[in-house]
């Protein structure tokens, strides 16, 4: 067994890595960038090492700087985790140059399926069923226009060296072509360093499912079920889960099949994984194979009760996987959400900040449940706009897949993210979306069930009433407190009224509110009685709460005139008011927003990269303005409407913050 | 008449009596009538009756004078003698604390300031002052009652002597529901805090008529003296709300915060937030970078009970915050240097928006709580010329009076005079902590070594190791713990037990400045 492995990379992958290797009672040494210094998987390694300033090009992805730090620490093997290096050839030759292991698959195997167009050959050679398309690099966008015409629309333009993606686009016309393909270039030379493009056929209801394997340096291949990695946005997974609702046995085994023919074609060892297309008819094409630990195999590794990071230990060590095809066994469901730093409310853009409040879930491992968070944040810790703005990756596993959702539910309205925008309250919407939950899902889910982009959730009367009775009590709770203050003309408390009208989402509710010893009786008009228990403090934003026996949580905060509350992604404004403050609030005006449809203000902190048009152009709606390039994504910012453009405040190449004023129009 | 009798409890009540007593309070209640109570309805204001039942606890209100009517009998005025003369008045509870209160009475001649009226609030006043016990008033006045001439003004010089004599005595706050122009601002103005309501209230000493007539300037009331302009550029007032009914609620809550008068201490409120509550974030508030600005309002949310922060003048001078937390249900007045804005710098207005609440704190036997991240005074002509020296004496002034509770944290730059300004040891600071990332220095390392390294400018090698030789010695707080002007460095993550500590130790603090008519401030 190794002494001591070091971890290339940061962030929650480089935790979950040290888990295993603590458990394997191997010693780690992490490596950080300045910006990392106050990271946690820094706090958590045995060492660790600076390797240099923020940016990634002179820090994570310095194999120079890495193989210096392993060899100033004595690992003697290598983790990449997932991005950065993990699939860079260069980087397993140079380690073995320095008398190095590197803990994933032979050089080889990196090589072949790293490239798309490589990857596709070998696989139509060794039979694995592949998507129609253009086998060749797009040079001109005249070439891509031609090219997209004979696949037939609608077409993808990938990046060659592409992943994550970055670097993709989806087009259904000839001027979408032409726009594609000029922001792919961009994306793809920006992240990769490698501009290279091709072209293949889209397929409309497509799923995305993908197979893991694991291989050993003795000839021992095998595949650990399927994920269904459907819900992405922007070609981004959101949500995976383990197995799919779409695939039967006899589909498992053809796709892990092929995805094992593939691994042995390219002698494949350590963990991989191979990514399939699945059409309606569980038609299934290759996509591309991933060479390296995926974002989320922890719903493998819940499903089947395998450490794939332990394996990955053990396999680079020459050891022999010790177990056999047979032995693998799919229990239970696992859901994986993953909370990004990125503003659901303005069309996912990325938020930085610091985290004010960082408070997951307590982790769980029963026989029936389990909840786990990978991360690599804590409160008080910064993102960057240096890095992936992934928070967390929360799981949760049980018996069957609606367990799972409803596990998942409740452990997204038990975390606690404060001080940057992030898309908590839209992992909510979709875990309680009914056909999120019915399994009918594609990779075009978000786009169509989302169209208008994410408003918020509109509670059921169920899902509303509870939380009507929850704040009800809340409020009743710091109304018996302040009239408990010091000071009083009367030293007998007076008793707090029980007459209550709550206000949300548009409804009035009105309640009679008794506080007993221990809970809570919230009475409504139409003589539902809720019994409520709860556990909170003034200053809490977390609200765990019992009504009529079932648990529940939800977050809230005191704001000015009521309470904001956020349950099962619903954001809300309630108020609680007396009898008397509802015939007055009768009196009192609405108020219009200020209007500001008349500027184009700058969602996101970011670098300016182009403006798209001129002071006095008149402009139509959806089309492009400027370009933000920010964590790396090139962000377009399109009108909401049509136009004058009367002045432009910002210029190319400067950075700007979030809300700063980009331009006016008339 | 006196025919017939009935008896309750042992008490003879005359029934022509009792009805004519009924008849006349309805009447009173009725203010202005129907016609314009439906107009301030329209206008969404409440009147002045809503207003005060809102205001205090549920039937807690007790009204002085419902049956005061002006005496005056010009213009026709001897025909129009409307019960209660556009002022209501009396005291009530707010959450069983006692409150005295006026509230003027729009729809009754437009709330106009009668001799009566401002003999109403007067008395109020004096019982206030008596007893002990704050005032707030509801403003909502057309200006003096132009038919009383004279009588009027005297009326309203009657109030502000009132507003004088109870200032420093007890708490006076004054909510601006409606106009209040001319002479009529000077009673808020005198007062402890000015809350307003948005869109519908205004304050100005002369209206767009006459500035327009005056000097051609076109001016809305809105802009010349509307909520918005008093809470963002003149700081006449100290906090803006949508509407009446917020306006009301967040008045309650303030009044939960204040003692009720210069002998009492702070009322206390029921607390459940661990004092020993460990706040692993603070860890890394302060940035590496010592130039990037992080947000003081975190520091302060995470150590006061149950992240209760009331913030005053928050949209004004926002280099400086000023507000009120509680540490174990207890009130404490907080100024913190602000480095999201002007880095946090002291200027003109940051001094005076701070030295006016110490001095409040001060009045009132509110502890003061000082975070500071100051690099210094703000430079220029328009500071320098505007009077900085004065108005920043003025907070220098007000810590230095100030004989209540002070603690102080250094969370970063504690930078020249500015670090003697925000409750330094030497300003008798009770106890005066650091952060590890405290810098106490004359000025920031680089200007520093331009003094004091004059001739070797030239070299950037030579530059770039006295700089680091003169952060080693500085950038840090160890020389002034050394010299006990810091009692002690303190780890960020345990900030609030150590500062909810040193406040409870301060409890029986005794300390009094040598005897004085008053002071004499640089006002």
């Amino acid at each position: 067994m190794f002494k001591k492995i070091l971890i290339a990379n940061r962030g929650e992958i480089a935790c979950r890595i040290i888990k295993t290797a603590k458990k394997l009672g191997i010693k780690t040494v992490a490596v950080y960038s300045d910006a990392d210094l106050n990271s946690l998987h820094v706090e958590m390694a045995d060492e660790a090492i600076n390797i240099g300033p923020a940016l990634v090009s002179a820090s994570y992805l310095s194999i120079e700087k890495i193989i210096c730090a392993a060899q100033e620490s004595g690992a003697e093997a290598i983790h990449p985790g997932y991005g950065f290096l993990s699939e860079n050839p260069k980087f397993p030759i140079a380690l073995e140059k320095a008398g190095l292991i590197f803990i994933g698959p032979p050089v080889e195997a990196i090589k072949s399926m790293g490239d798309k167009i490589t990857s596709k050959e070998l696989a139509k050679k060794a039979g694995v069923s592949i998507v129609p398309g253009h086998m060749g690099l797009i040079k001109t966008v005249e070439e891509a226009v031609e090219v997209s015409m004979k696949i037939g629309y609608p077409v993808m333009i990938k990046a060659s060296a592409g992943g994550g993606g970055k670097g993709m686009r989806v087009a259904w016309n000839d001027n979408e072509v032409k726009e594609g393909f000029y922001a792919s270039k961009n994306e793809a030379s920006n992240s990769f360093g490698d501009d290279r493009l091709f072209i293949e056929k889209y397929i409309v209801k497509p799923r995305h499912i993908e197979i893991q394997i694991l291989g050993d340096s003795h000839n021992n291949l095998v595949h650990l079920g399927e994920r269904e990695c459907s819900i992405q946005r922007r070609n981004q997974k959101v949500i995976e889960e383990a197995p799919s609702t779409f695939i039967d046995k006899k589909t498992r085994k053809k796709m892990g099949e092929q995805a094992c023919k593939l691994a042995k074609a390219v002698g494949y060892t350590s963990a991989g994984t191979v990514e399939f297309i699945v059409d309606k008819d569980k038609n299934f094409y290759f996509l591309e194979m991933n060479t390296r630990l995926q974002v989320e195999h922890p719903v493998t590794e819940l499903i089947t009760g395998i450490d794939l990071v332990e394996e990955m230990i053990k396999v680079a060590q020459g050891k022999k996987i010790s177990f056999t095809q047979d032995d693998i066994k799919l229990n239970g469901w696992a859901i994986e959400s993953r909370l990004y730093a990125e503003d659901p409310y303005r069309n996912f853009l990325p938020s930085i900040g610091r985290l004010t409040r960082y408070r997951p879930p307590n982790e769980l491992t029963l026989p029936e449940l389990v909840v786990r968070n990978d991360t690599g944040v804590t409160e008080g810790g910064e993102i960057s706009i240096f890095y992936d703005p992934m928070i967390a990756k929360l799981c949760t596993w049980a018996k069957s897949r609606p367990e799972a959702i409803k596990l998942m539910q409740d452990s997204l309205d038990n975390f606690e993210i404060e001080g940057v925008g992030h898309n908590l309250p839209f992992l909510s919407a979709v875990m309680g979306h009914p056909r999120f939950l019915s399994g009918d899902i594609t990779t075009a889910f978000i786009e169509e069930e989302y169209q208008e982009g994410f408003v918020g959730v509109r509670l059921e009367k169920k899902d509303l009433r509870l939380l009507c009775s929850a704040i009800a009590s809340i409020h009743i709770f710091k109304e018996i407190r302040k009239s408990n203050i010091s000071g009083r003309v009367n030293d007998k408390v007076e008793a707090v009224v029980d007459d209550w009208h709550v206000f949300v989402q548009g409804v009035q509710s009105r309640v009679k509110v008794v506080k007993s010893e221990n809970d809570v009786l919230v009475q409504y008009a139409d003589i539902e009685t809720q019994k409520v228990n709860f556990k909170w403090s003034p200053g809490d934003v977390l609200v765990k709460f019992t009504i009529n026996g079932e648990k529940y949580s939800l977050k809230v905060n005191n704001i000015i005139d009521g309470y904001r509350v956020r349950f099962r992604g619903a954001d809300l404004k309630v108020q609680v008011k007396t009898s008397r403050q509802v015939q007055m609030s009768l009196v009192m005006l609405e108020k219009k927003e200020a209007d500001t449809s008349k500027s184009l203000l700058c969602p996101m902190p970011g670098l300016v990269t182009s403006i798209d048009v001129s002071e006095g152009d008149e402009f139509e709606q959806g089309q492009t303005l400027c370009t933000i390039e920010a964590m790396k994504m090139e962000n377009m910012l399109k009108a909401e409407k049509k136009g004058v453009v009367k002045t432009i405040l910002a210029r190319v190449n400067q950075s700007i913050s979030v809300d700063q004023l980009i331009m006016e129009f008339e | 008449m006196y025919s017939k009798v009935t008896w309750i409890g042992g008490l003879k009540i005359l029934e022509d009596i009792k009805r004519n007593l009924e008849e006349r309070r309805e009447l009173a209640r009725r203010g202005g009538g129907e016609k314009r109570i439906a107009a301030q309805h329209a206008k969404g204001k409440l009147t002045a009756r809503e207003r005060i039942d809102l205001l205090l606890d549920d039937d807690s209100f007790e009204e002085f004078d419902m049956f005061v009517k002006h005496r005056s009998t010009e213009f026709g005025m001897q025909n129009d003698r409307p019960s209660g003369d556009g002022v209501v008045t009396g005291w009530g509870t707010i959450h069983g604390r006692q409150i005295y209160v006026f509230s003027q009475d729009f729809t009754v001649f437009g709330g106009s300031l009668s001799e009566t009226h401002a003999q109403k609030i007067c008395k109020i006043m004096d019982m206030a002052i008596r007893n002990k016990a704050p005032i707030i008033g509801i403003n909502d006045s057309g200006g003096a009652r132009i038919q009383e001439g004279v009588a009027s003004l005297a009326g309203y010089a009657e109030v502000f002597q009132r507003n004088v004599l109870a200032s420093g005595v007890v708490p006076q706050i004054s909510l601006i529901m409606g106009p209040c122009a001319g002479g009529a601002v000077y009673s808020p103005a005198m007062t402890d805090f000015i809350f307003m309501v948005k869109d519908t209230s205004y304050m100005f000493v002369t209206g767009p008529e006459v500035v327009k007539t005056v000097t051609n300037e076109i001016v809305s009331a809105e802009e010349l003296g509307g909520a918005t302009t008093h809470t963002t550029k003149s700081s006449v007032a100290d906090c803006a709300y949508e509407n009446d009914m917020v306006t009301i609620a967040e008045t309650r809550r303030f009044m939960n915060f204040l003692p009720a008068n210069n002998r009492s201490k702070s009322p206390i409120l029921p607390f459940h937030d661990d004092i020993n509550r460990v706040e692993v974030g603070l860890d890394t508030l302060i940035p590496d970078n010592p130039n990037t600005p992080y947000d003081m309002k975190e520091l302060i949310l995470k150590l006061g009970d149950d992240g209760d922060f009331f913030e005053i003048q928050e949209n004004f001078a926002k280099n400086i915050l000023i507000g009120f937390i509680r540490l174990e249900g207890r009130t404490i007045g907080v100024v913190a240097n602000q480095p999201l804005v002007l880095a946090g710098c002291l200027d003109i207005d940051s001094s005076k928006k701070a030295a006016r609440f110490v001095r409040f704190c001060d009045a009132f036997e509110v502890p003061i709580l000082t975070l500071v991240d100051v690099p210094g005074f703000l430079p220029g002509t328009g500071q320098e010329h505007n009077g900085v020296i004065k108005h920043g004496a003025k907070l220098l002034f007000a810590y230095g009076e100030a004989t209540v509770p002070k603690v102080t944290l250094i969370t970063r730059k504690a930078y020249g005079g500015a670090y003697d300004v925000m409750a330094s040891k030497h300003l008798r600071g009770d106890f005066n902590y650091a952060w590890p990332t405290a810098e106490i220095a004359v000025m920031g390392s680089k200007g520093a070594v331009e003094i004091l390294y004059k001739s070797d400018q030239k070299d950037p090698e030579k530059t770039l190791k006295q700089i680091a030789e003169y952060e080693e010695k500085f950038t840090n707080p160890f020389i002034a713990a050394e010299r006990g002007f810091i009692d002690d460095i303190i780890v960020p993550r345990n900030s609030r037990r150590r500062i909810a500590r040193a406040f409870t130790s301060l409890r029986g603090k005794d300390l009094k400045n040598p005897w004085k008519k008053h002071d004499n401030i640089p006002l």
